[in-house]
């Protein structure tokens, strides 16, 4: 391989459009390579990849690798990881991102063990260290308990991202880069996974991950009820309702509504928790927000050490008066 | 067809004990073990034993228990064979201690190949302590087997596992051809108890131990000495805890109040 040079973002696409994790991922690359003083390129595997490439260059790349093939068309472990290698053996990047998604949480593991090093894993920040250029990587480890920075000294530097944990860089529609095709030469034979079918179980409303509000339920809701008179707050709110681990494990909700370390990880403006303990498992999901509202009978809950507003007394007779309040002053 | 499984389990910190008692060594980089709880498996590991049993409930076969570390509390470490799991083997040395997911995944996998014949081997899909969730696939890629990573469910049929695997929308059905190498989540529901029957059999069972040499590795490849990501701090993040508690006469007084409050506040 040749020096390794430059940040390689491994980047996403949905229906055609960059996802918005790879223009967080974007953004952060720019911020390294600055740093190192080399350059950004991103690869895109699929089969439709559409404006994505240009808007990859928008979002701060010089280059954009595609792979269009028809066998990339949905993310499969055998067939990408297969693709990345031979793009990493060519590109020899210095840094590899991608995020810590379905699909990058189960690459990176892999294709660093391909390459012989080691993949760092949903990092929260990434610094290159000024006198040996390694980049440094800090995650949360202990369910959200503790936090752990790593640095590995082979090449190339391959870590995960979490989602929100970097900023994007404002689209510049006039920034020029190159689209270079790139050949996935890809060996059917090896491919030893099938999809049979993809089921969307999404729920109906605001998406989580696109919400600036979220009114969360946990434990102390008691069963699916109780849900129904958080989805009024939501409405009020135009808010997503999310969820703690709990009332998925038991049923109450579907498990695309879970918000923590195993399930969806947000940032919205504000972030109401309701009968939630604040375990560090699902902290890990929601610490990200810009205000929390904890809503629980136990004054001792977790929950309100990580709170910037809190009401100490059953959602049963909070919810209801403070969702009549809000429609009251929303209407005013 | 009897299904032969092996599933990887690892003993640690009980990921449940209140956040308050979770203390670090800041001079040793490590973290000190919560005076009166005691360790635990892994709870995504538990459940992957319970996709193992699943599966052997169905068709038959054999479940072997693969844990690493040192000085594991037999308590703990057993508690797999008393949900119905067959054997336990144990890669216990000093040697062990300390690794990373690289030098994990290349002892576990050594000892995979020692085992010899399997079909499924399981993981969960992330250790409850570091969280890095790369062990399996790790263990997979040394082994040059197909991995599906983050599985709610699991049958198996002929020689072909059909998997769940969760997304971020929802969940994909997935084939693939055995051996493979399947890393379960929390999505698959909780693992059984022990019962009474499973504890007396697994308390006249003993667990196989391996040392570095039985599987054939160096001491230099494992553990610390095999780590390939070199930890340079842990800490604690600093929590500012100001909360602002609303209170009032009456919780629909208080409901009331807040809405007030975050209004002014301008969050809403």
């Amino acid at each position: 391989m040749a020096e390794p040079k430059d940040v390689l973002v491994y980047g996403e696409t949905i229906d055609g459009k960059l996802a918005s994790i790879t223009t967080e991922l974007l953004g952060c690359a720019r911020r390294l390579a600055d740093e190192l003083k080399e350059g950004v390129s991103c690869i895109l595997l699929g089969s439709k990849l559409g404006e994505a490439p240009q808007s990859a260059i928008a979002y701060g790349a010089d280059k954009v690798y595609i792979a269009e093939d028809q066998l990339l068309a949905e993310y499969q472990n055998d067939s990408y990881v297969a693709v990345m290698e031979k793009a990493i053996k060519e590109i020899s990047p210095r840094v590899v991102l991608l995020g810590q998604t379905a699909a990058g949480r189960d690459l990176a593991p892999r294709l660093a063990f391909r390459l012989g090093v080691i993949a760092g894993m949903d990092a929260l920040d990434l610094n290159i260290d000024p006198s040996t250029k390694l980049l440094q990587q800090t995650r949360s480890v202990y369910g959200g308990n503790a936090r752990a920075t790593f640095v590995s000294e082979a090449y190339p530097q391959i870590t995960t991202v979490r989602q929100k944990a970097m900023t994007p860089l404002a689209p510049d529609a006039s920034r020029k880069g190159e689209i270079v095709p790139f050949k996935a030469e890809l060996d059917v034979a090896k491919i030893r996974t099938k999809i049979i079918q993809t089921v969307k179980e999404e729920v109906a409303g605001i998406k989580l991950e696109d919400a600036q509000i979220i009114v969360s339920g946990g434990r102390g809701i008691g069963g699916p009820d109780g849900f129904k008179q958080l989805e009024e707050l939501a409405k009020a709110l135009k808010a997503a309702v999310g969820s703690s681990r709990p009332p998925c494990d038991n049923g109450w909700v579907p498990d695309t509504m879970q918000v923590g370390l195993t399930g969806k990880i947000v940032s919205p403006e504000l972030y109401f928790a309701v009968g939630i303990s604040g375990s560090s498992q699902h902290l890990a999901g929601c610490s990200g927000s810009k205000t929390i509202v904890a809503i629980n009978k136990d004054p001792e809950a977790n929950i309100f050490k990580e709170a910037r507003f809190g009401v100490v007394g059953d959602w049963k007779q909070v919810i209801p008066a403070l969702t009549q309040k809000v429609k009251e002053l929303l209407a005013s | 067809m009897p299904v032969n499984m092996i599933v990887c389990c690892k003993q640690v910190i009980d990921p449940e004990a209140p956040p308050a008692s979770f203390k670090i060594n800041s001079a040793t980089n490590q973290v000190i073990s919560p005076p009166g709880v005691p360790p635990v498996i892994s709870p995504f590991d538990e459940q992957a034993v319970e996709a193992a049993l699943r599966v052997k409930d169905k068709l038959g076969g054999k479940i072997t228990i693969l844990s690493l570390g040192n000085n594991m509390l037999r308590d703990v470490i057993k508690k797999p064979l008393s949900m119905g799991a067959d054997e336990l083997i144990l890669l216990e040395d000093e040697a062990f201690e300390g690794g990373d997911s690289w030098s994990t995944a290349y002892a576990l996998s050594m000892a995979v190949k020692k085992i010899g014949q399997f079909d499924i081997i399981f993981c969960g899909r992330q250790a409850a302590d570091w969280d890095n969730g790369q062990v399996g696939s790790g263990i997979a890629e040394i082994l040059g087997i197909p991995s599906v990573t983050v599985a709610k469910k699991v049958e198996v049929t002929d020689s072909k596992a059909t998997v769940e695997r969760i997304i971020t929308d929802g969940y994909q059905i997935i084939e693939v051809t055995l051996p493979a190498l399947i890393t379960v989540s929390n999505e698959l529901g909780e693992a059984r108890y022990a019962t009474l029957k499973g504890i007396m059999a697994a308390a006249k069972k003993q667990p196989t131990i391996w040392k570095p040499a039985d599987i054939g590795v160096e001491p230099s490849k494992i553990g610390t000495a095999g780590r390939r990501a070199k930890l340079v701090k842990l800490f604690q993040p600093v929590k500012e805890g100001k909360c602002e508690v609303v209170g009032a006469d009456s919780p629909a007084e208080a409901g009331v109040k807040l809405a007030q409050r975050l209004r002014e506040a301008k969050v809403i």
